[in-house]
């Protein structure tokens, strides 16, 4: 009948658009409210992290004091600042995408890995040095000469947090190294930009994670 | 054309952005650094200022502001349900003196203890 005739010309003109939407704008809706619970249950993950912390630094707030004067603040600013700025070259990307420029949408998106292979590189450097220093999780702690007990366990949240957030840049620049492959492609248009704006939304997050992990744990007072 | 104008209100509206969370970065390195009379005041005011640059990035950067109100509700959904989270945590960690007096004073030993105990036992 018409139905499937309809089909067939949607599917013609749109590449993109799954059979079951009607068209692209309401696909977009739907796939954003997917990414929307997804971020929603990143939140309760990292939140679980939050919440131990938050105990853990009321119990043992001195040695989460003595803990924190070993990592390097300016070091922790810096990719602070990194990590802002490529949320705003990724909002650019989004932006880019959405007026049909595929040339500042490339830029954008290649500034924005470079911006994340930068903030991985300097979390290398931290990483080294605290290997090197014996600040290690749990049991693998071997600082000596701390003048309160219990740095190890602030240790053990530094590494398990930072080390999710990095996962998650991690991920970040896997789908943006994707995006980037489909948008030289020219996959991309003002009508069709939806995997950008939603990996926009997660890489986001990931910036909005760290906005709160940079001052719990660099900026101990 | 009214692309051209919205191309250059988002580049604007960006950029703005960008700046005030620059500065809000200065401010809580800054705010660090001062004794506000406890260490709980300065973990509040970095944490109101975190919460300053989250809500930024939210409105702006991930469009909450302008896009239709179903992103929101999911979004502050979730937030409420980590402030049960976090509320009830507290709640049971801060009011353990009424229930058993002398177990807070005890606490950091015994946390200490017991991650003690499960570091040797691993």
């Amino acid at each position: 009948m018409s139905g499937s005739h309809t089909v067939v010309e949607h599917g013609a003109q749109e590449p993109f658009l799954q059979h079951h939407f009607h068209d692209l704008g309401q696909q977009a809706e739907a796939s954003k409210i997917g990414m929307w619970l997804f971020l929603v249950t990143e939140i309760l993950l990292f939140g679980g992290l939050f919440v131990g912390y938050g105990i853990m630094r009321m119990l043992h707030s001195q040695a989460f004091h003595e803990g924190h004067l070993h990592l390097d603040r300016s070091l922790g600013a810096l990719n602070t600042v990194v990590l802002l700025v490529s949320s705003f070259t990724m909002a650019m990307a989004v932006h880019s995408a959405r007026t049909g420029n595929r040339q500042r949408l490339i830029l954008f998106l290649a500034a924005t890995l470079a911006f994340a292979g930068v903030f991985l590189g300097v979390k290398y450097v931290e990483y080294s040095h605290k290997f090197h220093d014996g600040l290690l999780p749990g049991r693998f702690y071997r600082h000596a000469g701390d003048s309160v007990p219990g740095v190890a366990v602030f240790f053990s949240f530094y590494f398990v947090m930072t080390g999710l957030h990095g996962l998650h840049v991690l991920a970040g620049m896997v789908a943006i190294s994707w995006l980037l492959r489909r948008a030289v492609r020219g996959d991309f248009s003002a009508t069709y930009y939806a995997p950008v704006d939603l990996t926009g939304l997660y890489w986001h997050l990931v910036d909005m994670i760290w906005i709160y992990l940079f001052p719990l744990l660099y900026l101990i007072s | 054309m009214s692309t051209h104008a919205e191309n250059k209100n988002a580049v604007r509206t960006y950029s703005i952005v960008l700046g005030a969370l620059l500065t809000l970065t200065a401010v809580t390195v800054t705010a660090a650094g001062i004794n506000f009379g406890s260490a709980f005041i300065n973990v509040v005011i970095a944490l109101a200022i975190a919460s300053a640059k989250a809500s930024l990035v939210a409105l702006y950067f991930m469009h909450l502001r302008h896009d239709r109100p179903m992103s929101a509700i999911i979004f502050v959904t979730g937030l409420a349900m980590l402030a049960i989270f976090l509320m009830f945590c507290f709640l049971d960690t801060l009011s353990r003196e009424q229930v058993q007096p002398g177990l807070t004073a005890q606490a950091p030993a015994r946390a200490v203890s017991i991650s003690a105990r499960i570091l040797s036992a691993s």
